[in-house]
């Protein structure tokens, strides 16, 4: 103590005190990541690249770019106001030609096709007789296909000619570019992303609504039961958590077609005449039942997390002050339980705007959900850069909805148990 | 039911129906239907009293308290509030300000708000609610403080907001279940003082639940000694500490000396009592009825004096050996080994004359017949 206090402070064996300290910190905070590592790795891998992937490939758009370089810089600098010249068919047929050999002619024709229809046939038509192709190329390639001597074609291939692309976005969303370049509805007839988002949406609000609901009453008890009788209602609460979502969501199946136990019981009470079964499956009903009772677990368990730590005195408090039960619930009881409900609340729509296997299998077609959707994409139109935008469209919502939840009640309210 | 009042109520003055506020009659209280938490529980009080349950953890204090408040009901017996019973009358009814232990604020509203809650339950005009709430809050000296909220006061603040709730809404009768039992010392006293303080200027009848027996005899007019469900005494202050009816109360309140043995002769109010290690004491007889009957003699450990040697005067005369001196600044408390009791302690004054006691000394100690109470076993 007795030098002065600007000589820096040593351990015994004359380290300076900060560096053996930063040492001692350095090494456990390796130990620390060492022991996380595992997990980091496999977040990194299955859950971080997917989605960077996802987020890329729903603005990625190579098809034209690579497979017409020739093309693409032959038309640069082309006003669009007529049929370009023959240096940019003769660019045309070269990359196709190049385009066969490399057999990527294929991804190009879809690609194109998103856009305007016809395009793949056009493709596949022209490349089917490149061999006999000769100069010049212009009315060569007309008389193959009309849609050459198209203007739109020139400008569909000039504006997708970008690595990037908003397209895929502006289907997702039932929007398209006019031949203009002008951001504009598709057809009626082929609008459903935008019924399909809002569907989703009001459904899932449905869904959260009803789960808390039926959900409050029950952490309620829960919360307030002598231990002996939670401890066996809180199983009843995580038996669905026990038993395979498939066998859950095909049960009810079983019980709400029309030739299902409900139905049969009904009939038989004669509540409802045999030819006016009621059809609750394959539809919005079925839907927003079975995820109803799928969800259930995870709006009771924040409520009850949130339930528990309210002690009865509260309720003793505003009864004697003079309150009238119910009143006593809606000034004290249910204020307290708000974070539960938030919590809840965004853990069951967040939940349920993304789940796909219940709204496919009981939903039917007017039932279904966006997700069903991006698999439709993923699996059968092959469209993926349309799927991947749906799906990053989804993750944004979502994102929303979590900064909402955390600014107004903050994350770390969320508990389950 | 007035013969069951009168026997009941013999240990107190007689007390006529129209003084008699609040009133339990042989109340039994089982939560599972094999055990009596409180059994034949009998309480008379008086309007304006202060009135204490004391007893040790689990004794049945709250739950009496909970019966009177409306959140438990009575397995038998009946309680009666101005005379009228109440047994099914629900809490928000009886018109009973409560405290709680954990004061039981509401975190979500800020002090004035919780204040205001009674009165707006009862739909009193807002400029009234205003006026009474600021009034409250002066009366627990919390002017400044109406906008906070309760996680933002310190926990004397709070419990001073509990108690201002708790009356806000003029109620006759006020439980309070340990309101004191978070704080630390200082601060309890001062509440303390603050509780009686407010009680006297509002003339409100209390209900008092502790199991501290010095807050018990510094705030209360009357003191339930409650045991096993059971008041095993009802009395002043006074009474309590000076004429214990039984063992029990002597052990729980104050210090107290214990000595066993067998009463063999009783005369009048005298009996001489043989104890266990061969020696005889006189000693008041108070829960002894025969000769041969066994009995704990009780003596406070301030009665008890050293005398000089010669000194025969005492009803009570023995010799000691001190085993252990105690400094406390103004008082010394000498542990005795007296009569085969090596706890007997010994309390004296700072004072010329009882100092220098050193262990392994031997000294003369005595006491007088009156303060040595035969009690039961
Ligand atoms: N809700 C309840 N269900 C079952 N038993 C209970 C319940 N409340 C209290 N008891 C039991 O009743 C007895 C008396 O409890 P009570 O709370 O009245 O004691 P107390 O005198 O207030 O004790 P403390 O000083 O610790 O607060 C205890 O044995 C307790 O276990
Ligand atoms: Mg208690």
């Amino acid at each position: 103590m007795s030098n002065s206090s600007s000589a820096p402070l040593t351990t015994a064996d004359g380290v300076p005190l900060r560096v053996s300290l930063r040492r001692a910190i350095r090494r456990s905070k390796l130990k620390a990541l060492l022991l996380v590592s595992p997990l980091l790795l496999f977040l990194g891998i299955a859950f971080v690249m997917p989605i960077v992937d996802m987020l890329w490939r729903s603005v990625d758009n190579p098809e034209v770019s690579s497979t017409l370089p020739r093309t693409v810089s032959a038309l640069d600098g082309w006003e669009g106001e007529a049929l370009p010249g023959e240096p940019v068919f003769a660019a045309l047929a070269e990359d196709l030609r190049e385009g066969q050999q490399a057999r990527n002619l294929g991804l190009l024709a879809s690609r194109l096709n998103y856009e305007k229809s016809g395009m793949r046939s056009t493709i596949t038509r022209t490349a089917r007789r490149l061999r006999t192709l000769e100069p010049p190329y212009r009315e060569a390639l007309i008389e193959i296909n009309d849609t050459w001597g198209e203007l739109d074609t020139w400008r569909l291939i000039q504006r997708e000619s970008s690595p990037y692309t908003l397209s895929y976005y502006l289907a997702a969303v039932d929007r398209q570019f006019s031949p203009q370049g002008e951001i504009v509805p598709v057809p009626e007839y082929l609008q459903i992303h935008a019924t399909l988002f809002w569907r989703t949406f009001w459904m899932s609000a449905v869904i959260t609504l009803a789960t808390l609901l039926l959900g409050y009453p029950v952490a309620f008890l829960l919360a307030n039961l002598p231990l002996r009788h939670s401890n066996l209602l809180m199983i009843l609460v995580l038996l669905p958590f026990w038993t395979s979502l498939l066998v859950r969501t095909t049960t009810w199946i079983a019980i709400l077609q029309s030739q299902g136990v409900l139905n049969d019981v009904m009939v038989a009470l004669g509540v409802i005449a045999d030819e006016a079964r009621w059809q609750m499956i394959h539809n919005k009903t079925g839907t927003i039942i079975a995820m109803t009772h799928i969800l259930l677990p995870f709006m009771i368990l924040p409520l009850y997390s949130v339930m528990k730590t309210i002690p009865p005195s509260y309720m003793h408090a505003a009864r004697s002050l003079g309150g009238r039960p119910f009143l006593c619930f809606r000034r004290v009881y249910f204020p307290l339980t708000i974070p539960g409900i938030a919590a809840g609340g965004i853990l069951v729509f967040i939940l349920s705007i993304g789940y796909y296997i219940t709204p496919a299998l009981v939903g039917g077609q007017s039932g279904r959900f966006i997700t069903n959707y991006i698999a439709y994409h993923m699996q059968t139109s092959l469209n993926w850069g349309l799927a991947a935008a749906i799906a990053s469209i989804l993750l944004f919502v979502v994102v929303v909805f979590y900064w909402i939840f955390n600014r107004l009640i903050g994350v770390d309210k969320v508990k389950l148990g | 039911m007035t013969q069951i009042l009168e026997a009941e109520s013999s240990a107190d003055d007689a007390l006529t129906d129209d003084l008699c506020f609040a009133r339990f009659i042989n109340v039994q209280k089982s939560y599972d239907g094999v055990e009596l938490v409180v059994k034949n529980f009998n309480l008379d009080i008086r309007k304006g009293q202060f009135v204490t349950l004391l007893g040790p953890s689990g004794s049945g204090k709250t739950t009496c308290l909970m019966m009177m408040a409306g959140f438990e009901t009575p397995t038998h017996g009946d309680i009666l509030l101005k005379g009228e019973p109440i047994n099914g009358l629900p809490p928000h009814k009886r018109g009973i300000g409560m405290v709680f232990q954990n004061y039981a604020l509401f975190p979500h509203m800020t002090v004035a708000e919780n204040l205001a809650f009674p009165l707006e339950v009862r739909h009193l005009s807002k400029d009234d609610i205003k006026q009474k709430v600021q009034r409250a809050l002066a009366m627990v000296r919390l002017e400044e403080f109406g906008d906070r909220r309760p996680a933002q006061l310190s926990g004397g603040q709070q419990q001073r907001v509990a108690l201002a709730r708790a009356l806000v809404f003029e109620p006759e009768l006020v439980l309070m279940d340990e309101p004191l039992g978070a704080l630390d010392k200082n601060l309890r006293e001062e509440m303390q003082y603050e509780i009686k303080r407010i009680h006297a200027n509002l003339g409100v009848t209390m209900i008092y639940v502790t199991h501290d027996q010095t807050e018990a005899l510094t705030m209360s007019d009357r003191i339930a000694v409650f045991n096993d469900g059971v008041v095993q005494q009802l009395a002043t202050p006074e009474t309590l500490y000076e004429e214990p009816e039984n063992a029990f109360v002597a052990y729980f309140i104050g210090e107290n000396n214990r000595l066993c043995g067998e009463v063999v002769e009783l005369q009048g109010d005298t009996c001489r009592v043989r104890l266990d290690s061969g020696d005889t004491v006189l000693a008041k007889p108070v829960a002894v009825s025969e000769v041969g009957e066994r009995t704990t003699l009780s003596l406070r450990p301030e009665r008890v004096s050293i005398l000089d040697t010669g000194d025969a005067t005492v009803d009570n005369c023995f010799t000691a050996r001190v085993e252990e001196v105690i400094y406390l600044g103004d008082h010394l408390r000498t542990r005795l080994s007296v009569c085969g009791n090596d706890e007997f302690i010994l309390k004296t004054p700072n004072a010329v004359g009882n100092t220098g006691l050193r262990p392994g000394q031997e000294i003369r100690v005595g006491w007088s017949r009156g303060d040595c109470r035969a009690l039961d076993v």
